[in-house]
């Protein structure tokens, strides 16, 4: 087990250090950076003392390295936007991302269970259909095209949620449901073919014999199993939504990271738009590496493959 | 299930020939418009004309004619980041899965790393680096899409390269390359074919938002992307045909590439055909 663990750290460690190369190259094959900076008609002189001051007259391995002690000591540089360090300002969006992709998952998880069990045990029929359109709908609509759709309904039309901004449970229900659609769809596809894996099973066979309730057999025996799955999914999906919900957040003008993002691209402000995506790969690799690492745990043929 | 979903087929039709006659189907001019008949509603609404079938926009361009010159940008932009990125995935995994070892370490680690960036945001990242532009954009996203394919490819390739057929043909004195080209390849390109038919909606999606963003194609071009973003401002005003019909037209794009999708993943699959 342990040997495992260690072997993951260290691969997730050379992700990171991958990703972060990945991203100072990015910045370096595009203009000069240093146009991005200074004001237009600059004379050579001044451009000279920008590159100065910013290091970018250093051979690039050479900036390489101060990029990635500066980042490893949590300076990412300053916002020209805002003025501010950009780690502080990633760091205050967090929780308003967090707070929208908690309650979007929660959505889409009851939607994906009350889906996938009403499909499942009436398979074939009209609500299995209905699910399934409501599925293929949820993955075909761009999340911002439904979020512009709800404020259009709820509130132009009913006038009864308000059209975006940061607040209590009326603020985040709209931005988390556009934003829940469509993951629900891969939630209802998993519980309803592991549901009928489940309950094709012997011990399902077994708890029908005994003369138990179709309530207790589904409920209490089939859906715990079902649900294993769905729980792991939902773990890894974290990160993704939090990136998905870009576009949603710039619709509701919600304060997240997707927003920073957004404006971060608007304003041309690079360290903003840089420190946002490695911030969230970091935490992409760092789930992945929880879930792989919980994975064997669980399962002992995963951890014994390396010893 | 061995036909073609109709429906799906007929829609995507429309969309791609309306996408190359867009010229001789459009009755106005996409990216001009006259201030004066700004902000028209669809025909059947009061003030509506048959003139403007789907209204007009904040800048009085014929919403239905920026739909159909948008059908060519979303298609063009969709299918030549898909193929981009087939092709450089396709060669990466392959390459990985033939010669394995340190070869195959070096390519996978960096394609694990390339998949934890987050799609949109590393989209995002380069489209400030290289700035908006419709070639730019297809550069931009078949860069994000090629890992799958990677993957896909690399999976298919080792368990081919185990396969009778591979090791006569190095018993026969095939060059390594020749057996990838001709005895590898064509062996990878159905799950290949499968996977650009199941990304072609998300690529749809993701172009949509970059543009949506204003990181993608950019103005006055008719992206139905921006034209959603431009609608945006009339929402509380109620200019619903400025933001309903564009949706509209991705959502009807994707739903039909995603069923005729799942129709090719079936269709294509040995397993499934033979149980007909």
């Amino acid at each position: 087990m342990k040997k495992y663990i260690v072997r993951r750290l260290l691969l997730s460690i050379v992700v990171v250090w991958i990703v972060s190369v990945l991203i100072f190259l990015a910045a370096r094959i595009g203009p000069d950076p240093v146009y991005m900076i200074a004001s237009p008609g600059a004379s050579e002189a001044e451009l000279q003392s920008i590159r100065q001051r910013f290091g970018l007259d250093q051979p690039l391995p050479v900036q390489y390295f101060t990029f990635i002690i500066r980042a490893l000591q949590g300076d990412l540089g300053e916002s020209i936007y805002y003025g501010l360090p950009v780690s502080k300002i990633v760091v205050s969006r967090l929780p308003a991302s967090l707070l929208l992709v908690g309650v979007a998952k929660f959505i889409s998880l009851c939607i994906g269970l009350v889906a996938g069990l009403m499909a499942a045990r009436r398979r074939g029929r009209w609500q299995d259909n209905l699910v399934k359109w409501f599925s293929l709908l949820g993955l075909s609509m761009p999340n911002f095209w439904i979020a512009m759709l709800l404020i259009l309904i709820f509130s132009v039309k009913l006038k009864i949620l308000p059209t975006g901004g940061y607040g209590g449970i009326a603020h985040v229900l709209m931005p988390a449901f556009s934003l829940g659609w469509y993951f629900s769809a891969g939630y209802t596809r998993i519980i309803y073919s592991s549901l009928l894996q489940v309950l094709n099973s012997e011990y399902i066979k077994l708890a029908r014999v005994k003369g138990l309730s179709e309530k207790s057999v589904v409920g209490k025996h089939a859906l715990k199993n079902a649900l294993i799955p769905v729980v792991t999914l939902a773990g890894m999906n974290l990160v993704v939504m939090i990136s998905g919900a870009v576009a949603v957040e710039t619709v509701f003008a919600w304060p997240g990271l997707g927003l920073l993002m957004y404006h971060g691209a608007v304003y041309r402000d690079f360290n903003i738009v840089q420190a946002v995506v490695l911030f969230i790969s970091a935490m992409m690799v760092m789930i992945n590496l929880l879930v792989d690492i919980l994975y064997a745990y669980i399962d002992p043929r995963i951890r014994y493959q390396y010893h | 299930m061995t036909r073609a979903p109709k429906i799906p087929v007929i829609i995507l039709l429309i969309l791609i020939l309306s996408a190359i006659f867009a010229d001789f189907l459009a009755l106005h001019d996409p990216e001009i418009g006259n201030p004066r008949r700004r902000l028209l509603p669809p025909f059947w609404e009061e003030r509506g004309t048959l003139q403007f079938p789907l209204g007009t926009d904040t800048m009085g361009r014929d919403i239905l004619s920026r739909l159909i010159y948008g059908a060519r940008i979303s298609l063009l932009v969709a299918f030549g980041a898909v193929i981009f990125a087939g092709c450089l995935g396709t060669a990466a995994g392959v390459t990985a899965g033939f010669f394995g070892g340190w070869v195959d370490q070096v390519i996978m680690r960096f394609t694990d790393a390339w998949l934890s960036i987050p799609m949109v945001m590393f989209g995002m990242l380069m489209a400030v680096i290289v700035g908006p532009g419709v070639f730019n954009i297809v550069v931009i996203m078949s860069l994000v899409f090629w890992t799958r394919y990677a993957r896909v490819a690399r999976g298919e390739t080792l368990s081919l390269k185990t396969r009778d057929f591979v090791h006569l043909a190095t018993i026969a004195g095939c060059g390594k390359f020749r057996i990838m080209r001709k005895h590898i390849l064509p062996n990878v390109m159905n799950s290949v074919i499968t996977l650009a038919s199941l990304q072609i909606g998300i690529a749809v999606v993701v172009e949509a938002s970059l543009t949506f963003l204003g990181v993608g194609v950019p103005p006055p071009k008719p992206a139905w992307g921006l034209m959603l973003s431009e609608g945006r401002g009339g929402l509380i005003a109620g200019y619903w045909w400025l933001v309903v019909f564009p949706g509209m037209a991705i959502a009807l794009l994707v739903m039909s590439f995603n069923l005729v999708g799942d129709w090719l993943r079936i269709y294509l699959d040995p397993h499934y055909r033979n149980l007909e």
